[in-house]
């Protein structure tokens, strides 16, 4: 490093990294960006209470978004999550009031917590039902999850001939009580359904990094006839993230029905769009083998304050969505000059060093 | 017939390097072609002589330095550009539309239109026709690409090619998937196409080819032009002392180890094939341990797919294989490489490899399960092993965090190989595990193939070339149609007895037509 071309080669070099960290955070900062934007555009938007509220909003798209993410990462899709999310919640609304008669006379209530349980149950199994279409007839991802998107929201209806299932309060006698916990009830200062999605998401973030399944999504993605080759069990790794967005999507249709006390089977139409902007806002590649659950949920962040900061700075819902899709849209432009700065930085270097 | 040293320079390129993440693909050519010749390109794989043609075909375009045309300088941003001054090229990747028809491959971006810009279909299967004739392939126009085998397919590539009457017209390979009957009328093509003083770029890895065609050679070495010559200066052990920088390494010799007990065998493998008949056909071997058995057959003989069925990958295949005497009752391929089964397939790209992640995920994907502790995997284990077949394997890689995709093929070969040693096999399968890698690499793969079956495993390898065959069997199995038609100790295989057996599974009556086929 004596002679002053190697020092100025070095310097342009780093100078050329210095953008490319840029643009790899580039979530990250987008998310700085809107904090500010909003912090000073909308009073009150910095406020303790409007902050947890937000996210409480924001885990609601977070926990679909990682179910999304493994989806993609594995080359596929899943359109049926704001479906699930909708039955999913009708079937916790339908066990708090009528429990399961058992047309014998008798009829068997559950607790919250059994309740619960069953709910998540059904989620994952209409996750299973996606991936055996899947893995099993060999339908293509994007229309089993389209097929299971209809049905599902149609068992939704069908259950409570599309009314609301209100005032889930529960009967003491009948233990069914204390369904709110899981919208209303905090620990710690933070709302439950926030310590979910951090238990959620860093079960999910080491999963994707230091399991051997989490290898297998990301081999699935990147070429599935060579992980098959390798050994990896591809229609196993497919049920599993399908599955698991089902799971996830469960979560999300307790959350909303505790909170409001009430199951509504409209709930959730659309709700697999956010979730798959979230995920490629967050840098999840569309055809497969590359994604983070880290980027996803700052993804998700950004989507969400984004359109909590818009609507109390009183802009229109219909300006809204504009803004929301030119921000996807900006996002995988820039996405696609990162990797092609990137590949130009590591040339540069390259050719200056041999 | 003009003197060879009358040819004139009309393409020329000055000081070119290319850089790639990962690679310095060439490092300062230069490179002259001649017209109404055939220039020859060499050089071990990834020693950039692709990347130095797509420069000229303007598919890349160089980092640094100058291509000057007929004295002109030039710069392509697209292969369009090259086109338009001349310049047509023959890939080595299939570069067809497999859902288009011949005709309409031949004319793509090109399509032949009437008054109303409507597309003449007539007129462009009429026309593909004339060139297809001159290949004598019997393709008809307007078959669909992807119904016609990948022989005929380069065929078709060679006749778009050929149909944009370029004046310098580059081949990349070009005989690769070709029968020897179909290489002897590309080579009269070449010779029709010199004769119009039409200048050609020829690369290939086969030594004998090189040296009957060429007019001139150029050899590459790690980006590098080590030597440029007239053709009838040099010969095979010049080219290789080139290439490699000293003389020829042989095949890695035999060290006289005796084979030990029965470590598989495989009884009565069938497959069915979509179209009817067989393709693997009642085929029955035994394997022993640190022996190397190689199998012997043409494009199609079934010896792919006999390793798909050992490998479980085909549900409706029947038969039974036993590894070191006992039953193999799984069926999936995830339990059989449990048991001690390994496969090498034969395309890198497709099957071997995960092209987006990195060397060392690639190489432990396989056997993730031997670095795990409940269901984590310990990084420290994994690293070790993967730094350890980096050594052993002599993989050139400064990070194993690095893509696999930027590594040459002969380093992606090995990437492949080390994901299946990882596994700890006992019977190792592979296909055509020297295909498309340079003589330093092949040597290497060679070598380890000794080592291993002195380590006592049992390799299963197929290839369709006979000096690989010869060289590293130990016993050779012969293939034809799905069946097995010969089974020979090295001592007493000859040539001649391999290529007769390697026709014999078509029955007494001679198809023609199926022989490269089927």
């Amino acid at each position: 490093m004596t002679d002053i071309p190697a020092k100025a080669s070095v310097a342009s070099a780093s100078s050329g990294s210095v953008l490319l960290t840029l643009m790899k955070a580039r979530t990250f900062i987008a998310l700085i960006a809107v904090l500010i934007f909003f912090s000073i555009a909308a009073p009150n938007f910095l406020s303790a209470a409007n902050l947890i509220l937000m996210s409480k909003h924001v885990a609601l798209n977070a926990f679909l978004a990682m179910g999304m993410t493994f989806v993609i990462i594995t080359g596929g899709i899943d359109l049926s999550v704001g479906s699930i999310v909708g039955l999913c919640g009708m079937v916790a609304g339908y066990l708090v009031l009528n429990g399961i008669d058992l047309q014998v006379g008798y009829t068997i209530y559950f607790n919250v917590f059994e309740i619960a349980l069953i709910t998540l149950a059904v989620g994952i199994l209409i996750g299973a039902v996606n991936g055996l279409l899947i893995t099993r007839l060999n339908v293509a991802p994007f229309i089993a999850t389209l097929g299971v998107l209809y049905v599902a929201r149609g068992l939704a209806l069908l259950s409570s001939d599309g009314r609301t299932f209100p005032n889930l309060v529960g009967k003491p006698d009948l233990g069914t009580t204390g369904f709110g916990f899981l919208g209303a009830g905090r620990l710690l200062g933070l709302p439950v359904s926030i310590w979910i999605l951090v238990v959620v998401a860093l079960g999910a973030a080491y999963l994707a990094k230091y399991t051997p399944l989490g290898r297998h999504i990301f081999a699935v993605g990147g070429n599935e006839r060579a992980a098959r080759i390798s050994g990896v069990r591809v229609n196993m790794v497919k049920m599993f993230v399908y599955m698991f967005s089902g799971f996830c999507a469960a979560i999300v249709g307790l959350i909303i029905s505790s909170e409001l006390m009430a199951s509504h089977p409209a709930t959730g139409e659309s709700f697999e769009l956010n979730a798959i902007a979230a995920a490629v806002l967050g840098g999840t590649s569309m055809s497969g083998g590359r994604g983070t659950i880290g980027g996803t949920i700052v993804g998700a962040f950004v989507i969400g304050i984004l359109s909590d900061g818009l609507v109390m700075m009183g802009v229109s819902s219909f300006w809204q969505m504009v803004i929301k899709g030119l921000v996807i849209i900006v996002a995988v432009v820039v996405d696609q000059a990162q990797r092609r700065l990137q590949s130009r930085v590591t040339l540069m270097q390259m050719a200056k060093a041999g | 017939m003009i003197a060879a040293a009358d040819h004139d320079v009309i393409l020329k390129l000055e000081d070119v390097s290319k850089v790639y993440s990962g690679t310095v693909a060439v490092k300062r050519a230069n490179f002259e072609v001649r017209k109404g010749a055939v220039n020859v390109l060499v050089g071990e794989n990834g020693a950039g002589k692709s990347t130095l043609m797509k420069i000229i075909a303007g598919v890349e375009q160089p980092t640094l330095g100058r291509i000057l045309l007929e004295g002109e300088e030039v710069s392509f941003s697209s292969s369009g550009d090259a086109v338009k001054r001349g310049i047509g090229m023959v890939f080595q990747e299939l570069n067809l539309f497999g859902n288009l028809t011949v005709a309409e491959n031949i004319f793509a971006t090109r399509e032949i239109t009437n008054r109303f810009r409507k597309i003449d279909s007539r007129k462009q299967e009429r026309r593909a026709a004339e060139f297809l004739e001159r290949l004598e392939a019997g393709i008809r126009p307007d078959m669909l690409v992807e119904d016609l085998r990948i022989g005929q397919q380069q065929l078709v590539e060679i006749a778009k090619a050929v149909s944009l009457d370029a004046r310098i017209l580059i081949m990349d390979e070009p005989t690769s998937a070709l029968s020897a009957a179909e290489v002897e009328i590309l080579f009269k093509v070449i010779a029709d196409l010199k004769a119009r003083g039409v200048a050609i770029v020829y690369i290939s890895h086969r030594l004998g080819e090189l040296i009957r065609i060429g007019d001139y050679i150029t050899v590459l070495r790690d980006g590098r032009i080590t030597g440029q010559e007239k053709m009838k200066n040099v010969d095979t052990q010049w080219i290789v002392r080139q290439m490699i920088g000293s003389d020829a390494k042989d095949f890695a010799k035999a060290d006289g180890h005796v084979p030990g007990d029965e470590i598989f065998r495989a009884e009565d493998i069938c497959l069915p094939r979509v179209t009817g008949g067989l393709a693997v056909d009642h085929v029955s071997l035994s394997l022993r341990a640190g022996e190397i058995l190689g199998i012997y057959g043409l494009m199609g003989a079934g010896r792919s797919e006999l390793f798909d069925c050992i490998m479980g990958r085909h549900g409706h295949a029947t038969g039974t294989i036993f590894i070191a005497g006992k039953k193999v009752k799984e069926r999936d391929t995830t339990r059989r490489i449990r048991r001690g089964l390994a496969l090498i397939p034969e395309d890198r790209q497709r099957e071997g490899l995960v092209s987006i992640l990195s060397v060392a995920t690639n190489l432990t994907l396989a056997s993730l399960s031997r670095f795990v502790r409940l269901f984590h995997i310990r990084s420290a284990k994994e690293n070790q092993a993967v730094a350890q077949m980096v050594r052993e394997l002599a993989i050139k890689v400064a990070d194993p965090a690095q893509e696999v995709s930027s590594l040459s093929g002969g380093n992606q070969q090995k990437v492949v190989i080390g994901k299946a040693l990882l596994t700890g096999p006992k019977v190792l399968l592979m296909d055509e595990p020297s295909r498309g890698i340079d003589v330093g690499a092949k040597a290497d793969v060679f070598r380890t193939m000794r080592k291993l079956s002195r380590d006592g495993l049992g390799i299963l390898f197929a290839t369709s070339d006979l000096d690989e065959v010869m060289a590293l069997s130990d016993r050779i199995a012969v293939m034809s149609n799905g069946k097995l038609t010969g089974m020979f100790d090295r001592a007493e295989a000859t040539e001649a007895a391999l290529v007769a057996a390697s026709a014999l599974g078509h029955g007494p009556v001679p198809h023609t037509e199926n022989t490269a086929h089927d």
